[in-house]
């Protein structure tokens, strides 16, 4: 009954979905094709039945707003709002249905039956729900909806026009992707006869992460879907200016922060899950997750020079198709069984040809629209090379090369299988060589910006206020050099940017009143420090990391880093669905009290796999990290110990830059809603 | 048109990126993946016998003279019991068939040839999976053509599949 309820909600959510589509055509349709160069048309030309509905859905005039009376006369237009939160509420309706049948665990649902089990604790059993290709597809779509949804709820900055132009675009998308799932992937498809137990999940996903981070990551991933939808909608209605890139700017924050929260956490997850004590593998997956995070920087950086400047107006609209296209590339990439990754999902060239044709519509269709509408935008504000907007330029090409550096490394091995016919792969080395020089640089710039006026900016005064950094920066260089000679050139050379981008990013705080500075400087100036925290976490681990692989009997005694590690002995251990051996390492930091670590080597039974279970001590300056790995004939255990100093602030980094966004993000729509208090006041 | 074509720069970038895409989705799906060990001698190992009535193997068998295929498998593995008809043909066809059962009980052994037939001429048992992986393997069921002096020539990841079995018989053949 559930699963029936599901689908049938599901196919509702699809045809409001196309309502929905449907409606925006309908109010925009006629108007858009009457309008031939609509960016200087009076807003009288564009007639929607009446003249005064013309007129209240033009965006010529800033004082118009949804809830105005003059739209009230477009019955269609009102309709769109409503249907866009139904469809939404459908869909999570749908999810949530989903997420039933796996609680329960009804085994006469396929999805269920493979990637469930009654073993499982509860809140495995609930994140199977997404753990799986089909569970995942639903909640994407689930998501896209709910963005919609906040869209039509929120919005209050748009143009009427222009939201329903966006509203428009977001159907658009959605419909492709509820086809997927309906026509290709359907969650709720029925298994006859029922299965007496189902298989269970994947034991590496059986872990807290596992319910946090993909919705996290989706939610920036999906969230990205509102830019690409803003962006159709301002080349079709050609409004793209200042009011736009405002309206835009806080849904690319709120995005932008998911991801950065869903890859920190993914980054650290793997870090402890995968037990093989690295924090980044370049692996397609990672890969398709940092895309869309460049991209959308980029965005965040050039969205706010068209909004406080109007410039870059059609790099902006060009970010923001990009941006979401990197997330259906990754999901391309992750489902289509075309890359061999450790995370891949669903190995199916069907599937796969059909989000091809999906991204073939969507990327080029709005390329193409790009192509056709961007010309007719008017050119934006200039400004000098030397200044804040000509940093963010810099940062902007630096962010897209790394983007176009990352994109490369992973699709090299099939465009080199295309040309020659070999088989290769392409790994870390590559993408660190690559990425390593211009990250540092990207960093530099970072720190350098934010100190730059807009417009035009003096190099002697900036040179001033560029120089503690810069000294701090240069002493880090020359004594690391001197106290650890063997340190490699990149650990070095992030160790000392990230010490001076530290100082620069503090800088815009300096001499002002920190009670009386607005929440987004405070934003952007936590992100930028968290940036540097991160790299200076990354340059640690790669230059200082002590490896200790060990073949060990019981009371042995190994040292690693500051650490004594005394292996105390092995026992087994059991968990609701699986049995383990349990190491007991008794680890001690010169004289000081002993610690116990307990790594485990687990073998779980359904699906039957082994996994490491690694154990980790946190403490101030790093971690000590460690994992049991076989027993091998002679009786003796192998022990992986890692000294890590300083690693943890990779991901301290990672939530710093996610809370500077949050702080800009609650600046921003703070500001908005005393804006509208005033003008209430006023009015 | 705007008349800029810079402008259709990222469409034509897409449209590029997609022909790859579409070439990597269509490509035929290639399961002779080459290891570093094609080309490179089977490594010294002696394995004990894995069930009664059948003799153990050890790497010496592998290089006197006679090319063989060496199957990695185990009675746990379905995808095992699937391969079974397809090495039944290949042994029928007159070609040497060794194995090496990975983690197996000999009675769980024993009721997995009793039930699928048994094509080997030797089976190893490799209990802790050492062979295994010093063959470069990482699962079962796995497939090496060995030439007549024990050195390797091929590696099929996964079951040999019916549409395989021609081919498999036509390189142990040439391997000699």
């Amino acid at each position: 009954m559930i699963a029936e309820a599901g689908l049938a909600a599901l196919w509702l959510g699809a045809m409001l979905c196309a309502l929905q589509l449907v409606l925006a055509v309908a109010v925009l349709g006629p108007s858009s094709r009457n309008s031939p160069s609509s960016s200087t048309s009076p807003s009288s030309k564009r007639t929607l039945g009446s003249p005064a509905a013309g007129a209240a859905l033009s965006s010529r005039d800033p004082s118009v707003r949804w809830d105005d009376e003059g739209v009230e006369e477009v019955g269609l237009a009102r309709l769109v709002q409503p249907v866009a939160v139904a469809q939404a509420v459908l869909t999570a309706l749908a999810f949530a249905a989903l997420i039933a049948l796996f609680v329960r665990v009804d085994l006469s649902v396929l999805l269920v039956a493979e990637n469930d089990n009654s073993e499982k604790p509860l809140l495995y059993r609930f994140a199977g729900a997404w753990g799986n290709h089909e569970g995942s597809m639903l909640m994407w779509v689930t998501i896209l909806g709910l963005a919609g949804a906040a869209v039509a709820l929120l919005e209050r900055r748009l143009v009427p026009r222009m939201l329903i132009a966006t509203l428009g675009g977001q159907a658009a998308i959605g419909l492709g992707f509820y086809a997927f799932l309906l026509f290709a992937s359907n969650p709720f498809a029925r298994l006859d006869p029922a299965p007496p137990e189902g298989r269970g999940l994947n034991p590496l996903l059986q872990d807290p992460g596992l319910a946090f981070h993909p919705p996290t990551l989706y939610l920036g991933y999906v969230g990205l879907s509102v830019a690409f939808s803003f962006a159709i909608g301002a080349l079709v209605t050609r409004e793209v200016g200042p009011a736009f890139a405002r309206a835009m700017r806080p849904w690319v924050l709120g995005a932008w922060i998911f991801l950065t929260l869903g890859i920190t956490a993914g980054s650290y997850w793997a870090y402890y899950e995968l037990g093989w004590g690295g924090w980044w593998f370049w692996d397609p997956v990672e890969n398709a997750s940092l895309m869309p995070w460049l991209a959308a920087t980029a965005l965040l950086h050039s969205v706010t020079v068209l909004a406080t400047r109007d410039g870059l107006r059609a790099w902006t609209i060009m970010l923001a198709v990009v941006a979401f296209s990197m997330s259906m590339v990754g999901t391309f990439l992750v489902r289509s069984g075309i890359l061999t990754s450790v995370h891949a999902f669903a190995v199916d060239p069907r599937r796969g040809s059909f989000l091809l044709a999906l991204l073939l519509i969507y990327i080029g269709g709005a390329l193409a629209l790009f192509a056709l509408r961007v010309g007719t935008v008017r050119e934006g504000n200039r400004f000098d090379a030397v200044s804040r907007e000509g940093a963010l330029v810099v940062n902007n090409l630096l962010l897209t090369a790394v983007l176009g550096i990352v994109l490369v490394g992973t699709l090299y091995p099939l465009i080199v299988e295309a040309v020659s016919g070999t088989k290769l792969s392409v790994g870390p080395p590559y993408f660190n060589a690559a990425v390593g020089p211009l990250a540092l640089l990207l960093v530099i710039v970072m720190g350098a910006g934010p100190l730059m006026r807009w417009r035009r900016e003096d190099v002697a005064p900036l040179l001033r206020r560029l120089a503690p950094a810069a000294a701090l920066l240069v002493a880090v260089l020359v004594a690391l050099r001197l106290l650890v000679p063997s340190i490699g050139l990149l650990p070095l050379l992030g160790l000392a940017v990230a010490a001076g981008t530290a100082v620069a990013s503090v800088a815009p705080l300096w001499r002002r009143n920190l009670l009386r500075t607005p929440l987004f400087t405070w934003g952007m100036v936590v992100a930028h420090l968290g940036i540097a925290v991160a790299l200076a976490g990354m340059a640690c681990d790669s230059a200082f990391t002590v490896e200790r692989l060990v073949a060990a009997s019981v009371g042995q005694t190994v040292t690693v880093g500051p650490y004594s590690v005394r292996f105390a002995g092995v026992d087994p251990s059991f968990g609701e669905n699986y049995e383990a051996m349990e190491a007991t390492l008794e680890v001690r930091r010169g004289q000081g009290d002993p610690a116990f670590l307990r790594p485990q080597a687990r073998a779980y039974w359904s699906p039957p796999t082994e996994t490491s279970e690694s154990a980790i001590r946190t403490v101030l300056d790093g971690q000590l990290y460690t994992v049991l790995g076989k027993q091998a004939d002679d009786g003796r255990w192998q022990l992986r110990l890692w000294w890590k100093p300083f690693v943890t602030l990779i991901w301290f980094g990672g939530a710093l830059v996610a809370l500077g966004g949050a702080l800009a993000l609650v600046g921003r729509v703070a500001r908005d809603v005393r804006a509208r208090r005033r003008e209430a006041a006023f009015a | 048109m705007s008349g800029r074509p810079i402008l259709w720069a990222p469409l034509v970038a897409f449209i590029l990126l997609a022909a790859f895409l579409t070439y990597g989705l269509a490509k035929p799906d290639d399961t002779n993946i080459t290891s570093k060990m094609v080309g490179a001698a089977v490594p010294p190992f002696r394995l004990p016998p894995a069930t009664p009535g059948m003799p153990g193997l050890a790497s010496a068998d592998l290089a006197a003279g006679k090319p063989h295929l060496v199957n990695i498998f185990a009675s746990w593995c379905v995808p095992c019991a699937a391969e079974a008809p397809q090495l039944r043909a290949i042994a029928d066809a007159g070609v040497p068939i060794v194995g090496i059962a990975v983690r197996d009980r000999p009675e769980a052994l024993a009721d997995f040839l009793h039930r699928y037939g048994n094509p080997y001429a030797r089976i190893g048992s490799d209990n802790a999976s050492q062979v295994q992986m010093a063959l470069g393997s990482s699962g079962v069921p796995e497939t090496f053509v060995v030439d007549g002096r024990g050195m390797i020539r091929r590696q099929t990841i996964g079951p040999i599949n019916p549409q395989d079995v021609a081919d498999t018989i036509a390189a142990v053949q040439a391997a000699r």
